[in-house]
């Protein structure tokens, strides 16, 4: 397949196969205990992340929690 | 009564209550500027907090980066803040992701477009309260003092009200005081006092005019003995509190002797 350009947390990331969500929380965090995704500003339950395939074009937002006040 | 039972004493405050839940604790801790994570649990501890505040931010993609979330003990309350919000739409966009992460539906909404004096924009505030409440989610929102500010968020549906006592991470102290008490005397939901809060002096002043709660993180954080600065807002906040349900007695302009003014030694009758 041709090469997919996606966008995550605002940089472009370029992939060569097709992956679903769930591979690419992994190939890109670490950790995913308390990731939350959103794709395409759609908020995705983690339990649908293996059966959510990623397209060319996607945004993909990854956010977790951290200190705040 | 021998003085042994001061638990019986204390017990005649009730408990800050939010969204039908109790808290004994009025002390709200803010998460942000921990040296570490284990800092912070310190704090939690030294403490007694049941509430803190965090933060939802996009993941590191460079390093590893761990969640505040296992620092945090079950059963303290997580609330979430909508920091980053510049307008109603992204404090409810954030509202809902942190809602999805399933750590709860509290939210303390934070909206702020300026960045010089980081103050809240009540009239986005009160738009995002409306859309949140209406989801279900209980609505900690964070405002400039101002009485019809409050009343439109009680009447949104928020559970409380968090007046700034004064600029973030300022360490100012209770510069909206005046405005703060209005909304203490006219709002029947609780007041927690957020920001600016440097002291335990100052977060002492506040729970003595009445505020339900305080909530401090900067003076907290970036102290140099964080867990032992944790407790002592704790205690601060506490003894602000019995203060307030003794109600103490009124400044005086002339002295008012402590000891009786009768039966002097060198009397003469």
């Amino acid at each position: 397949m041709l090469s997919m350009k996606i966008t995550v947390n605002g940089q472009e990331k370029v992939f060569e196969s097709s992956l679903s969500l769930e591979n690419l929380i992994e190939n890109l965090s670490q950790n995913k205990d308390h990731v939350i995704a959103e794709l395409n500003g759609n908020i995705i339950k983690s339990s649908k992340w293996l059966s959510t395939a990623i397209s060319d074009g996607d945004a993909i937002e990854l956010v977790t929690f951290v200190g705040g006040g | 009564m021998q003085g042994n039972n001061s638990n019986h004493i204390i017990a005649q405050d009730h408990p800050l209550e939010i969204a039908g839940k109790k808290f004994t604790n009025r002390f709200l801790l803010g998460t942000g500027k921990f040296k570490n994570k284990q800092e912070l649990a310190d704090c939690i501890q030294s403490s007694g907090t049941q509430i803190v505040t965090v933060a939802l931010r996009r993941i590191d993609l460079e390093q590893s980066g761990e969640s505040i979330l296992p620092y945090i003990p079950k059963d303290v309350i997580i609330l979430t803040n909508t920091s980053g919000a510049r307008n109603a739409q992204e404090a409810v966009r954030i509202a809902r992701l942190a809602k999805e992460s399933g750590c709860g539906n509290w939210v303390k909404i934070e909206v702020i477009n300026d960045s010089k004096y980081l103050l809240p924009d009540n009239n986005e505030t009160i738009k995002a309260t409306e859309i949140l409440a209406s989801e279900g989610f209980v609505v900690l929102p964070y405002i400039t003092p101002d009485l019809y500010a409050a009343r439109a968020l009680v009447k949104a549906g928020a559970a409380t009200v968090m007046p700034l006592a004064s600029l973030i991470g300022s360490n100012q102290g209770l510069k909206a005081k005046e405005f703060i008490k209005i909304l203490i005397e006219e709002m029947d939901v609780p007041i927690i006092v957020d920001a600016g809060i440097g002291a335990p002096s100052q977060a002492a002043e506040t729970m003595e005019m009445g505020a339900d709660a305080v909530l401090v993180n900067t003076a907290v954080a970036t102290s140099a003995n964080p867990a032992l600065a944790a407790k002592a807002f704790s205690l601060a906040i506490e003894a602000g509190r019995l203060a307030y349900i003794s109600r103490l007695p009124k400044q005086k302009d002339i002295a008012d002797a402590s000891s009786p003014l009768t039966g002097f030694l060198f009397e003469i009758s």
